[in-house]
């Protein structure tokens, strides 16, 4: 899950972070009466998941309360590579000196976590390492142990930070790691680590990635990402309890375990179609949550067909077929389906299906087959329609 | 032979208690798995079916000789449940709970790394069989039969597809490790193939692998350097866009990392045949056996 900026900052400042003053904004007034109480001159930053808003325009500094306006109005809205700016954070603004860079990410190769520690920041990482590699510095912490003094003074030394700095940029790296595990973030990035004209440590922007599997832990967290920038689909499959993906074609794709279903997406892309989603039904797929998703995969205008393709282990291919027939029932579907069932009950679900006749669903006995015969079903449909 | 479960193995449920972990356990011993206890705290002295339950890890491991624990538990009992089983000597730990926080699983595989005497398998993982032996886990043993193929996969649902595909054709299993989708697994692809390779009656291993991580292009160089025996691989997700979570915590493509296509090269380059449906991945599988 990964967090706005203001949002990412809340959490920095939680945990001792150093970050400027600012306030969250949804509306032009609300951002004028922000800047009004920060002061001027005041930064009007769009909040959107996506690098590149200073390019792109997304960020502005205002001298006055005419300014702030301006700028507010010009920016909400606005389309950052295809990101629309729902919400501002006004922030007081920082004198810079020197930009540096900082991050803790979750290293899934080494099974620890990794400390990125750059004099160059400001640019992203990859400008970084292409520029001078050796300018990054990396070490990995061992997660029993945790953050110590030495490895920040270890990645401040050897990035070559003026002496003035070392202490204050190491407190940072130890709080910005206590941030990393007391939050269950697998990325907290700033970039840039600001040094003030008065040679303050600051961090002006934060890119944050919390882990999923903890909200249990953070109820607090449940709101945080870009709420308004969610896809109609993604967030009724949330509500329901469904591991849906939106994507961009049109033949709708039902499986059950994420390793299948990924497979049916490549295998359909394969064969000259387009998947408009990845859904899991998941081990248990009961009839009901058959029904929930097919709603789900539906609800999506784009979609000229499904595809089901089920290899049942603990999930079982007649309650899957039961699924499947409530929701003609419920929902009475115009496209086509094409279902594959095999494994745990499969001769149960097809004699099921045979019995139901439901219009326009077509039984394949291969993953390769159903596949096909979904992309050509795909095309028809929208040969009728042009 | 057979990797990690087979006649020698002793079971031990954590969350034996549980509504599927009753169900799993008691399929497990139908199939001929000797479950041997579970533990629930607080309905220690208790039996689900006849196999008895305790407290804590440490009992059912003295009373019971336990060498092998499958945890069934809650995410938020998990980690902890694992490091019991591993401080009262459990040998293997299969670990079936999906959802358990990536910190967690940090911890657990970093103390865990300090043992040479214990293996975690998962988490969020289907568990292990060895046809004709043992099952623990959830994978639906009817589908499999004994044979000489190994199967390494981080998805459960994908490895029964594959499985199956390869049953058509004749063909059983030595074992099918189920190593999970997770960003931490206890075992790696490297860990499992280590093990076939040295399992004389496994002939050909099928590594099953998904967009995330590097643990595919890591274990495309240990083949090349220490692998006799052939090796096909299947990758999931070439169409998985980046930054999405494709159902398994572990799947995701981050910026340019972790792509399906940048996995099938590396493993390509190193000489391990790659089908592009797991229908291939068979084929290929059958035309090397045949030789």
């Amino acid at each position: 899950m990964d967090l706005l900026e203001y949002q990412g900052k809340k959490l920095f400042a939680k945990h001792g972070v150093p970050v400027p003053e600012g306030r969250p904004a949804t509306t032009v007034d609300q951002a004028v009466s922000a800047a009004d109480e920060l002061g001027y001159p005041v930064v009007v930053k769009a909040q959107v998941l996506i690098g590149g808003r200073g390019k792109a325009g997304g960020i502005k500094v205002a001298k006055d309360q005419a300014e702030a306006r301006e700028y507010a109005e010009a920016i909400l809205g606005m389309d950052i590579k295809g990101h629309t700016v729902n919400e501002l954070y006004m922030e007081r603004a920082s004198e810079i000196d020197e930009e540096y860079y900082a991050a803790f990410v979750f290293d899934r190769s080494a099974k620890k976590p990794m400390a990125m520690f750059s004099k160059m920041g400001g640019m992203d990482v990859e400008a970084i390492a292409e520029t001078d590699p050796e300018a990054m510095r990396m070490l990995h912490v061992d997660p029993l142990i945790g953050f110590q003094d030495f490895h920040g003074r270890r990645l401040a030394f050897e990035a070559g930070i003026a002496a003035d700095v070392i202490r204050p940029v190491g407190a940072l790296l130890a709080k910005l790691y206590e941030t990393f595990v007391a939050e269950d973030a697998m990325l907290v990035e700033v970039n840039p680590l600001l040094i003030t004209k008065s040679r303050e440590v600051v961090a002006l922007d934060a890119k944050v990635t919390l882990d999923g599997n903890a909200l249990y832990r953070h109820p607090e967290h449940a709101d945080l990402g870009d709420v308004g920038a969610a896809d109609p689909q993604e967030k009724m499959a949330k509500e329901r309890g469904l591991t849906y993906v939106k994507l961009d074609g049109d033949i709708g794709i039902l499986g059950n375990g994420a390793g299948l279903v990924m497979s049916t997406l490549d295998v359909v892309a394969q064969a000259g179609g387009q998947p408009a989603n990845f859904l899991d039904a998941g081990g248990g797929s009961k009839a009901e949550a058959i029904t929930s998703a097919v709603e789900v995969i539906l609800s999506d205008p784009k979609v000229k067909a499904v595809l089901f393709n089920i290899f049942g282990g603990i999930a079982r291919c007649d309650e899957v077929a039961k699924g499947l027939i409530e929701a003609f029932a419920q929902i009475e579907p115009t496209v086509p389906f094409v279902v594959r069932l095999d494994g745990t009950n499969d001769k149960e679900g097809r004699a099921l299906l045979a019995e139901a006749n439901l219009p326009n669903v077509h039984t394949e006995t291969t993953m390769l087959g159903a596949a096909k015969r979904v992309v050509e079903l795909a095309s028809e449909t929208s040969g009728a329609q042009a | 032979m057979a990797v990690l479960v087979d006649n020698d193995t002793k079971l031990c449920i954590s969350g034996i208690t549980g509504r599927e972990g009753t169900f799993h356990s008691l399929n497990n011993r139908s199939y001929g798995t000797q479950v041997v206890s579970g533990v629930t705290p607080g309905k220690g002295g208790q039996d689900v079916e006849g196999i008895p339950v305790f407290d804590t890890f440490h009992a059912a491991v003295a009373e019971t000789g336990a060498n092998t624990a499958m945890i069934f538990v809650p995410p938020r009992f998990a980690a902890d449940s694992i490091l019991e089983a591993e401080d009262a000597g459990i040998e293997l730990i299969v670990a079936i709970t999906e959802g358990i926080p990536a910190h967690d699983e940090l911890k657990v595989y970093n103390h865990l790394k300090r043992n040479p005497n214990v293996r975690l398998v998962g988490p969020n993982c289907p568990g292990i069989l060895s046809p004709g032996k043992a099952n623990v886990g959830i994978i639906p043993a009817s589908f499999f039969s004994p044979g000489n193929v190994g199967v390494v996969s981080r998805s459960g649902t994908l490895t029964y597809q594959i499985g199956n595909e390869l049953a058509q054709a004749g063909f059983g299993n030595s074992s099918i490790v189920g190593i999970g989708g997770d960003p931490v697994p206890g075992s790696s692809f490297i860990d499992i193939i280590e093990l076939f390779e040295a399992d004389p009656e496994t002939e050909l291993i099928v590594l099953s692998g998904e967009i995330g991580g590097d643990a595919e292009e890591q274990a495309a160089d240990y083949i090349a350097d220490h692998v006799t025996k052939p090796v096909v691989a299947y990758i999931a997700g070439f169409t998985a866009p980046p930054g999405k979570t494709m159902g398994h915590a572990g799947a995701i493509v981050s910026g340019s990392k972790g792509t399906a296509a940048a996995k099938a090269e590396a493993l390509e380059a190193k000489g391990v045949r790659v089908g592009r449906t797991p229908t291939e991945v068979a084929e290929i599988a059958v035309e090397t056996l045949r030789g």
